[in-house]
């Protein structure tokens, strides 16, 4: 089980290293296998997106996901179709994770009109409301009001589906943060918020600019629980929200989420890192990637030879690929479109 | 002393270096203003001559500091704070409109704000809605507050400098797509351009385009192209919204009789508005057609290129309005 804050903050490296006892909820080879292939789309995606931006097909900024990808994955298996999710402007993981289709995607983050926004929002504003994705957003700490006002309606509509809140570090030093979870800690609402910590809001390690350690601590000053999940773990991060989801369902109120995790590449394509060591990134590239720690999972668990997973991840690089040739392909809409979908 | 070539931008960090030297009240925060110099490079420098005590590195929470700002302006301080995308002032407008604008006129004159916000503007890199907004008349229409545009890297100078020795709150709107533009910038310690001082910055007899920040680039450029067709453009840059010199508009329009205002915010309830009003209302006898005016399409701004560039004024429509005027 994934640790609340009520025990002692853990030093950094029991946060980075700790491994999990074995996960309550037990994964079936199905759902294992699902993680690693929605993981790899991630990561895969991510990585052609580098390109594509390298190449000036994508205008705007790129902010990618990779490294990060146990988080999206483990929180969004753990939700239903119908559940929503609020994303960041590092969103493409959170909306692959929840059921967004990588050509859309690829089209959207290209300006096209096939895109999931008919081109209007691009790579920081995808969104698909046909799977509960409310929006990836612009604004650091955008998504609190949204996932907390969603989680009042399914309240309020009786319903029991949960809102699920991504953000990063950087945005938990938001106001905004305080006043919705407040609100959802007194009216019980079915939230989770999950706190991506990956060390850095933009160029500024979170330490310089956060008065705690682990920001699930806050949980407790706001009335709620706050559990530190391994971010690099999907089963850990699977369990984490697993436990939070099903309280939420039965009326039991929101959970505060904190994943250690981290972001292989700067903050944006073309971030020259200056604020910190290649040596730093290489640690958690080659000891925490999350793909290459659930593959060793699979096959120590005999669920997997290493072989089927490089064939499936080659088959998803196909599928990106084909993404890709899917947005240049399609057009760009026509300028008279700005005109269109402002009121309803 | 010549003076110096250099990017808008510099000039930007240029005059803060220069007060900060000056002022040791002054400091700078922002995020990621310190070590990384401000993610559109204005605070280059900063904070290897300042340190970290006077070039401060804040958390994301743009409500919690420009509200620092305010009070460390209203007890002796002279706070220079960054919002790195203007649409971000949308985080803070209490502490900006409720606060740093009245607390001086509430407590009967007993203090003064001396705070000044540097934000950005403007669209045109495919940022979409939430990172390209020209908010600058909302501020425009707060009284207790300053708003400047500057256009130039020279104005940049002379303008943030006097920002900085003002003693009320000041909002500072730079163009993103102007700050790797360059000019030639004066080196003197003492180079300010006071507020309430338009610049005629292409005298012309045929008519007036009144235009701010980017879009005077713009309205020079389409003033190039109707001098071609026989119209010399006088293209005025008012350089502040508040304090305003309407002389300088007013004179102007008087001699030209056409006048065109153009301005990157929404065109509906915008700078442009305002403007044109006044021209209309005080230069109406000696106007020969309605003042028009340009600001950007009444939508929010979308992400993709052909989209975006539908939505921002630009030179053709400048020219095409100019000779729709005299039709
Ligand atoms: C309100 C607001 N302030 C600042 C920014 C600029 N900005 C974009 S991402 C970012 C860092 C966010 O850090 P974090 O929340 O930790 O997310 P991460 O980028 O690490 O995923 C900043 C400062 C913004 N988009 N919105
Ligand atoms: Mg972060």
């Amino acid at each position: 089980m994934a640790r609340t804050n009520a025990k002692k903050k853990p030093s950094k490296k029991k946060a980075r290293g700790k491994k999990v006892k074995a996960a309550t909820l037990r994964v079936d080879a199905d759902k294992l296998w699902f993680m690693y292939r929605k993981m790899s789309e991630i990561r895969l995606f991510e990585e052609r997106v580098w390109d594509v931006y390298t190449r000036g097909l994508m205008p705007g900024l790129a902010h990618l996901y990779i490294g990060e990808e146990a988080v999206a994955v483990g929180t969004c298996t753990a939700l239903r179709d119908d559940d929503y999710i609020t994303s960041t402007h590092r969103g493409h993981g959170h909306c692959l994770a929840k059921g967004g289709k990588l050509d859309r995607m690829m089209a959207e983050i290209m300006g096209k009109e096939a895109g999931y926004c008919r081109g209007k929002g691009g790579s920081m504003h995808i969104a698909d409301m046909s799977v509960g994705i409310l929006g990836a957003n612009g604004i650091v700490g955008g998504g609190f009001g949204i996932c907390t006002g969603a989680g009042l309606s399914a309240k309020l509509r009786g319903t029991d589906q949960v809102g699920v809140c991504f953000f990063g570090d950087g945005a938990s030093n938001q106001g905004i943060m305080l006043e919705t979870i407040n609100m959802a800690a007194v009216w019980n609402l079915p939230v989770i918020y999950v706190c991506e910590n990956n060390q850095y809001g933009e160029h500024t390690p979170y330490q310089d600019v956060t008065g705690v350690e682990d920001i699930a601590d806050r949980a407790k000053g706001m009335g709620l629980e706050g559990v530190i999940a391994d971010g690099t773990d999907v089963l850990e991060m699977y369990d984490a929200v697993s436990a939070a989801v099903a309280k939420a369902r039965k009326g039991d109120g929101p959970t505060l989420i904190e994943a250690k995790t981290y972001r292989h590449h700067g903050h944006h394509v073309g971030d020259a890192q200056t604020y910190r060591t290649r040596d730093e990134v290489s640690w958690w590239a080659d000891n925490k990637d999350p793909i290459r720690l659930l593959g060793k999972y699979m096959i120590a668990n005999k669920v997997a030879k290493q072989a089927e997973l490089d064939t499936l991840y080659e088959q998803v690089d196909e599928e990106v690929l084909a993404a890709i040739e899917f947005g240049k392909d399609a057009p760009f809409p026509p300028p008279e479109q700005a005109f269109e979908d402002i009121y309803a | 002393m010549p003076d110096r070539e250099m990017l808008f931008r510099e000039a930007i960090s240029l005059a803060t270096a220069e007060e900060m030297r000056r002022d040791d009240t002054i400091f700078v925060m922002g995020e990621d203003v310190g070590a990384s110099g401000g993610i559109f490079k204005c605070c280059e420098g900063l904070f290897d001559e300042f340190g970290s005590e006077r070039v401060i590195d804040t958390p994301i929470a743009e409500a919690g500091y420009i509200g620092l700002g305010v009070g460390a302006a209203m007890t002796g301080m002279r706070p220079l704070a960054e919002l790195m995308f203007g649409d971000f002032s949308l985080l803070t407008m209490d502490q900006i409109v409720n606060q740093a604008a009245k607390i001086r006129y509430m407590s009967g004159g007993q203090c003064k704000v001396p705070l000044t916000i540097r934000l950005s503007m403007g669209a045109g890199r495919s940022s979409a809605a939430q990172h390209s907004q020209s908010l600058h008349a909302l501020f425009a229409h707060i009284p207790g507050l300053k708003v400047a545009l500057p256009s130039t890297p020279r104005d940049a100078k002379g303008l943030l400098k006097t920002a900085l020795r003002d003693d009320n709150p000041v909002l500072f709107f730079e163009d993103k797509m102007m700050y790797n533009d360059s000019g030639a910038v004066p080196e003197e310690d003492d180079f300010l351009i006071p507020f309430g001082e338009a610049e005629i910055k292409r005298p012309g007899d045929d008519l007036t385009i009144v235009a701010t920040s980017s879009m005077v680039i713009a309205a020079l450029e389409a003033a190039e192209q109707l001098a071609a067709q026989g119209l010399e453009a006088e293209v005025i840059d008012p350089r502040t919204l508040v304090p305003l010199d309407k002389e300088t508009l007013l004179a102007s329009v008087r001699k030209t009789g056409y006048a065109l205002v153009v301005d990157e915010g929404v065109e509906r309830y915008g700078a442009s508005a305002e403007l044109a009003a006044i021209l209309n209302a005080e230069a109406f006898d000696y106007l020969d057609a309605p003042v028009l005016r340009i600001g950007a399409a009444d939508v929010p701004i979308p992400f993709s290129p052909p989209l975006e560039l539908r939505t921002i004024p630009n030179v053709e429509q400048i020219v095409e309005t100019v000779l729709s005027q005299r039709r």
